[in-house]
């Protein structure tokens, strides 16, 4: 046989009407008879495109996996394992010149963007700060966090329950809501994190519902599903209403004439400082003991345990950290939005601040940075396309988890050179 | 005393169908060591397809009880593996080798898909299918009384009869113990000349349908159903599993059984506002204290 590489179309053919007939079965019932009341409509256009689009993908799939290209990408997918890249020792990251000019130019978005730009991209910055957090549990330390919507309500709800029940404002609350919310962590931490990764997932999804459930249910204390008003922040007292009950309110104070815009301008930089902050502090610590050790406690348990590590107050530490973020994040949300009800944390909430995670490179914070944006500013570009949005998300985890599951953005780290005069 | 008796007759019941969704859970953990998230949608596809089958047929004119309900149990249990077997093509075989989190975000993305899908094509508003079955046993207990409707009684009629079936599948058939041997040790099975591909295919296949036979039966007996309800009964039908023992085939029933009937006692006597909170609790705790469960052996980990 002198045919090397060659398509073997009656194969492709067989596999295409396989995959059709299949498409047929699966998407006959469902797409193609529309329930209504007891009665249906027959729906058959929308199912023969369905499958045509199968039998044409399959098709051109099952070909270019036969051709020598398709062979050594499968082989390459079958075999993927690609840890972080490893930098020389004496690389000088350009994060040196990008970052001033990001903050920079983050600095004046509020001044230049319109109140509709500058909402979206508080949205963006809040989810950047979720993504944050996650990214800590998850993408380090390897504890998949089903329920992290739980600590992003408790700082939500920190805020408005703190301000009407005790008077505490939007600065005394962000604090509070962060140890709050370390403190749930740490209650549920403890007795879980001895366990193995998917009952720690299905125990966290429990804790993020039992969450939700009690916000909705206990109606006394929490106004149950129609929600609560949260507090605007202030600026050394001064406040951002129209006009205040006592003191000076923001635009009386300066001679300004009234514009909403100002609240989600002081919010926006308020979230940008604390943003920068939580940036910092997380690049730090990866580069810490402890940073180390939710890295190697990720990649090999067994290993670190025997090494002497202490598993549970790793792990720990990890997921308070990862749960005060939330919270704070959670405190940004409820002043933003003013108000705060159970629906806004519901477990698709959990599901996409998981996708930003695993879309942007576990444990890459460039990574998580960029996939915030692209998930919350997106949907609100793609309007017409909005109610494709879970289906997509759904899409681009399967799919990135079989392409690359280590995210867009891999983790570089710098190598260490070998000290001169040392023995090799 | 006629409320709990009552409440003991609803938890059997509803215990039996979380047992047989748990079926599902926990075959696919025993043989491939993963949670499969997506479970709980595959029932909600099939609580769509009964609907769409009830509706099929009698929009062809069968009117007669028991051809409805043999064709509607057979449509939806065989189109339900179907996509068991899909799902387990496109979202699981490609990721054998990797880690467990990428298997389990792999299914987090699935279920987010199924519900879109089913959501998109089909509405979101809650749907529905017309009472079939109607009538009920009534005993008197001391003021009160304990009813018990036909339904209930075939849905405990049916899923026995399942997990019966089932069972015997298991112990008895080539294809059980090619299963067993498959969950013992992948390796020595394919050594052994097992295609351990095609087997983890076949339970995959098998839980769709445990779960298409729980579909038909709650669907029936509620009545009314939307694209969302596959999360909450698939949590419960995972409590099921993991307090039984997950892995075991018995400890699943058993599991089943068990949440059923303390759910049921739960919201009857004491709140139902907050059953569901009660049912996440009790996995949560079943968890740290005992995380082998009732019926499963301590998991060992080895280097």
């Amino acid at each position: 046989m002198s045919q090397v590489v060659g398509i073997n179309f009656k194969k492709s053919s067989i596999d295409a009407l396989v995959a059709g007939f299949l498409a047929l079965i699966l998407f006959g019932p469902i797409v193609g008879v529309l329930l209504d009341g007891y009665e249906f409509d027959a729906e058959f256009g929308r199912v023969a495109w369905m499958v045509a689009v199968v039998v044409v993908g399959r098709f051109v799939m099952s070909c270019f996996f036969q051709t020598e290209k398709g062979v050594a990408m499968s082989f390459k997918y079958a075999n993927h394992d690609e840890g972080a890249k490893v930098l020389s020792p004496g690389h000088k990251s350009k994060m040196v010149w990008i970052i001033p000019l990001v903050i920079v130019v983050g600095l004046l978005v509020p001044f230049i963007a319109s109140k509709y730009v500058l909402t979206v991209v508080i949205l963006g910055l809040i989810y950047v700060l979720l993504g944050l957090g996650l990214n800590i549990v998850v993408g380090l330390a390897g504890l998949l966090d089903l329920g992290f919507v739980g600590f992003y309500a408790i700082g939500a709800y920190g805020l408005a329950l703190g301000y009407e029940n005790l008077g505490l404002g939007f600065w005394s609350m962000l604090p509070i809501a962060a140890i709050l919310a370390a403190f749930a962590g740490a209650i549920l931490g403890f007795p879980v994190l001895r366990m193995h990764g998917d009952y720690l997932a299905i125990v966290t999804l429990g804790f993020g519902e039992i969450i939700r459930l009690i916000l909705t249910n206990w109606a006394s204390f929490t106004h149950g599903p129609n929600g609560i008003s949260a507090p605007l922040p202030t600026l050394f007292g001064l406040e951002f209403k129209r006009r205040s009950k006592d003191g000076d309110t923001f635009h009386e104070f300066f001679n300004l004439p009234y514009d909403s815009a100002y609240k989600y301008m002081f919010i926006y930089l308020v979230l940008f400082a604390v943003v920068w902050a939580v940036l910092f502090v997380k690049h730090r610590l990866v580069k810490m003991p402890i940073g180390r050790a939710w890295e190697a406690l990720r990649e090999d348990e067994i290993a670190c345990r025997s090494l002497g590590l202490n598993h549970v107050l790793v792990k720990l530490s990890a997921f308070m950290l990862g749960a005060s973020t939330g919270g704070l994040a959670g405190v940004f949300f409820a002043t933003y939005q003013g108000f705060v009800n159970p629906s806004s944390f519901t477990f698709f909430e959990s599901a996409l601040i998981l996708a930003i995670v695993v879309l942007g490179g576990m444990g890459s914070t460039l990574g998580v940075v960029i996939a915030a944006f692209c998930l919350t500013v997106l949907p609100e570009v793609l309007r017409e396309f909005a109610e494709y949005r879970v289906l997509m998300f759904g899409i681009l985890m399967v799919v990135m988890m079989i392409w690359k599951p280590r995210g867009i953005v891999r983790v570089t780290r710098t190598g260490f050179a070998a000290r001169k005069g040392v023995v090799k | 005393m006629d409320i709990v008796l009552q409440q003991l007759v609803n938890g059997l019941t509803l215990g039996s169908v979380y047992g047989l969704i748990a079926i599902g859970y926990t075959m696919v953990y025993g043989i491939i060591g993963m949670i499969n998230f997506a479970h709980g949608d595959v029932y909600m596809v099939s609580a769509y397809i009964t609907a769409i089958a009830i509706a099929l047929l009698t929009f062809f004119g069968i009117e007669s009880f028991p051809i409805i309900i043999i064709g509607t149990l057979f449509l939806t249990v065989a189109v339900t593996g179907a996509y068991g077997w899909v799902i387990e093509r496109i979202a699981y075989r490609p990721l054998r080798n990797s880690s467990r989190l990428s298997v389990l975000i792999s299914a987090i993305g699935m279920s987010l898909i199924l519900q879109n899908y089913v959501q998109l094509s089909q509405g979101a508003n809650q749907q529905g299918v017309p009472t079939l079955l109607t009538g009920a046993i009534r005993f008197t207990v001391g003021d009160g009384f304990v009813q018990i409707t036909y339904m209930k009684l075939l849905i405990l009629f049916i899923s026995l009869l399942g997990m019966g079936v089932l069972t015997y599948v298991i112990q008895k058939t080539k294809l059980g113990r090619m299963c067993r041997a498959t969950q013992q040790d992948r390796k020595m099975a394919s050594i052994l000349g097992i295609d351990t591909d095609k087997v983890i295919s076949t339970v995959f296949v098998i839980g769709a349908m445990m779960a298409a036979l729980a579909g038909v039966l709650i669907t029936l007996d509620y009545g009314a159903f939307d694209f969302y309800v596959g999360f909450i009964i698939g949590i419960k039908a995972f409590t099921a599993a993991v307090l039984g023992g997950i892995g075991s085939l018995p400890g699943a029933m058993l599991g089943g059984l068990i949440l059923g009937l303390s759910e049921a006692l739960f919201a009857g006597l004491i709140s139902s506002d907050y059953k569901d909170v009660f049912s996440f609790s009790l996995l949560v705790l079943i968890l740290i204290v005992r995380p082998s469960g009732l019926l499963g052996k301590p998991e060992v980990e080895k280097v």
